[in-house]
């Protein structure tokens, strides 16, 4: 049977401080100004650099530079991917804007690769609402006819942060023995491997024994029921949280299993959880299972007598 | 200090399109080192180093090389480091470790399944994180600015990139672990479409996903463990600014720099670490290799590009001919970053 896979999607806002350097960029953008620093051989550069490339010192003289210049080089995006400037074919371009000496990569909106060529005149297109990101230039355009009114300068504090979406598309797999393990599960069986040279029984079970290096291979079907090795108490709340803190979140080890396994332990006063205590599954309705260690809602005591430190001290 | 240290294995994974393994390389990786220790006779306990290049964004999760540490065993506790880059990097580490005469053995490993994701976006991550990221470039458009630099210079053609290309799938035919590979038409792969004009589908490496490992060894123990270790007579790396408007992209000055310092003359075989035709013609010129020298016998990364493994690989496929006897002395090349950003160059030798 194929391993099980599902989509994995990943998802955050990067945030960033600017310093001194970038940040005085991204305030003149979001003023729809372009500021270059000049470097210690006189040459400017856009983007401005924070350290002389040659010197290593840092840098502070800006020189504000034209929102037109000079492709240097392109290419052209005939499919643009998810986040880049324009959702209809572009040009990627490396532009060098009058009164700069390096170029910056951006897109220019040609209509048609027949419309590119190197050494064609662009300007900036602003966007409607800068914001202080790279981004306030919309794209470039090919420089024809007159330039288009000018728009006011939004003003405002300085801009000292940036903040990047970030969204990547994942198909995320699971290995042949964890697939096992999940499918398992959505019968309600808890099933582990054991590595064939040391014997050790793994849940769930491992691509490779991480003592041996081999695969493990064996199927064993363990109980729901084992004891408390090592717990905490959370007591802070975080994003996305499903349980009123305090409660514990605690290492379970299934009687038989040689790794225990990370699950909740409700059922009893947080201060009460302690190490060697016994615990049972509760599962959640049947209807409700599918193929994820979630089918069980937490472990409760069982009331049963605490196992002694020495029979799970090499489980630690 | 250890001195004279030889490459004394080398195993790799199929380069395949998709594997249905997990990103953590687990099972591509045990395979590879399974082979490595019937050809070197060592066992996991004897490795002094290891040390493994790969990404987390490429897995699409945080500290994705903890789990491929499995792959090695290490419980009891072994001496392992990671680095977040081709596996070539991993391999100046471990070369680095054995210089400082701690230990006489090193297991290097790189992986990575480019298939997970979506790999021309996932690569945008490694740009600069104010003015460029935020755009999205994707790795082949960047790949496309760097190339047309040279069309336009004349540095090169769409014909020879096209002629790098279906030499390539020639040399990838006889390359049992080869992604791609076949007899193909130079004046028909010209008739092809642009995928990011000036560059064409067989100017671009496939997505690939693989494994590669290389076992290092120092003097005599390398001696024992290998017929003919391939000696490591130069080793350097070296980097360009990330800035690529501030750099000429029809150069790529810290491969020659590399080269320069790890001493190229005389050298038969290349394995160049090229993901792109216009690149292999860049870096031809830039390490002034002449027309005798063989490049990329194995196909190279246009035939198959294990994402963090292909550099690796590099250097592995390079030592391999001088330990079947077929080069006396041979050069890989390595590299990471946007349009030839970082570059280390490996150069390996026969000695009787």
């Amino acid at each position: 049977m194929a391993p099980l896979s599902a989509p994995l999607e990943v998802g955050f806002d990067y945030t960033r401080s600017l310093g001194p350097v970038l940040g005085r960029f991204m305030t003149g953008l979001r003023d729809r100004r372009i500021e270059g620093v000049r470097g210690s051989d006189g040459r400017v550069h856009v983007p401005p650099v924070e350290y002389d490339p040659a010197t290593a010192q840092p840098l502070s003289e800006f020189v504000a530079v034209a929102d037109e210049g000079t492709v240097e080089s392109w290419s052209w995006m005939p499919a643009p991917l998810e986040g880049q400037p324009l959702a209809h074919p572009f040009a990627w371009a490396l532009v060098r804007l009058d009164g700069a000496d390096t170029a910056m990569l951006h897109a220019v909106d040609a209509g048609s690769p027949d419309r590119m060529r190197t050494g064609m005149q662009v300007r900036v297109r602003w966007t409607p609402e800068p914001v202080g990101s790279i981004r306030d230039i919309a794209c470039f355009e090919p420089l024809e006819g007159p330039a288009p009114p000018r728009p006011d300068p939004s003003g405002g504090e300085p801009v000292t942060m940036v903040t990047t979406p970030v969204h990547l598309h994942y198909e995320h797999s699971a290995s042949e023995e964890e697939s096992r393990y999940l499918r398992g599960l959505a019968e309600g069986r808890l099933l582990g491997q054991r590595c064939p040279e040391c014997g050790k029984v793994y849940i769930p079970p491992r691509g490779a024994c991480p003592t041996d290096g081999v695969p493990t291979s064996e199927e064993v079907e363990l109980p729901d029921r084992g004891i408390v090795t090592t717990f905490c108490i959370v007591n802070v709340p975080f994003l996305g949280q499903r349980i009123q803190p305090p409660y514990v979140a605690a290492y379970v080890l299934l009687d038989g299993a040689d790794i225990a396994f990370l699950h909740l332990v409700l059922g009893c006063a947080a201060d009460e959880v302690r190490m060697g205590m016994r615990v049972e599954a509760v599962w959640k309705p049947r209807e409700e299972w599918g193929t994820t260690v979630a089918n069980i809602d937490h472990f409760r005591p069982t009331g049963e007598p605490d196992a002694p430190f020495e029979s799970f001290a090499e489980h630690l | 200090m250890n001195t004279d240290i030889a490459v004394v294995g080398f195993a790799q994974a199929p380069q395949v399109h998709r594997t249905s393994g997990t990103t953590n390389g687990v099972e591509m990786l045990v395979p590879v080192f399974q082979e490595l220790f019937a050809t070197t006779g060592l066992s996991r306990r004897e490795i002094g180093f290891w040390c493994s290049g790969s990404s987390d964004y490429l897995a699409g999760r945080a500290f994705s090389f903890v789990s491929a540490v499995d792959a090695i065993g290490a419980f009891p506790p072994i001496i392992e480091s990671h680095v977040e880059s081709d596996g070539a990097w991993a391999l100046y580490e471990a070369w680095v470790k054995i210089r400082t005469g701690e230990v006489d053995t090193a297991l290097v490993y790189g992986f990575g399944k480019s298939s997970a994701g979506e790999l021309r976006r996932v690569l945008a991550l490694q740009l600069d994180p104010y003015a460029v990221a935020p755009l999205w470039p994707d790795s082949v458009s960047i790949a496309a600015l760097q190339a047309r630099v040279g069309l336009d210079r004349g540095l090169w053609s769409e014909k020879e990139m096209a002629e790098v290309a279906a030499r390539s799938r020639a040399d990838g035919a006889a390359n049992p672990h080869a992604q791609l590979g076949g007899a193909v038409d130079v004046a028909a792969l010209l008739e092809e479409p642009y995928l990011a004009d000036p560059l064409r589908a067989h100017d671009c490496a496939p997505v690939t996903d693989g494994a590669a490992a290389v076992v290092l060894a120092a003097g005599d123990r390398a001696r024992e463990l290998c017929e003919r270790p391939a000696w490591i007579s130069g080793i350097e790396h070296r980097v360009d600014s990330p800035v690529l408007g501030a750099r000429d992209l029809g150069r790529s000055t810290s491969a020659a720099a590399a080269a320069a310092a790890a001493g190229i003359d005389g050298v038969t075989v290349a394995e160049l670490h090229a993901p792109f035709t216009s690149q292999e013609l860049l870096l031809r010129r830039e390490l002034g290799l002449s027309d005798a020298v063989r490049i990329n016998p194995s196909g190279g990364p246009l035939c198959g590009n294990p994402m963090f493994a292909t550099g690796l690989t590099r250097i592995g496929e390079a030592a391999a001919r001088v330990m079947d006897g077929t080069a006396e002395r041979v050069l890989a090349h390595a590299t990471v970053g946007p349009a030839l950003q970082q570059n280390l160059v490996c150069v390996m030798e026969g000695r009787s």
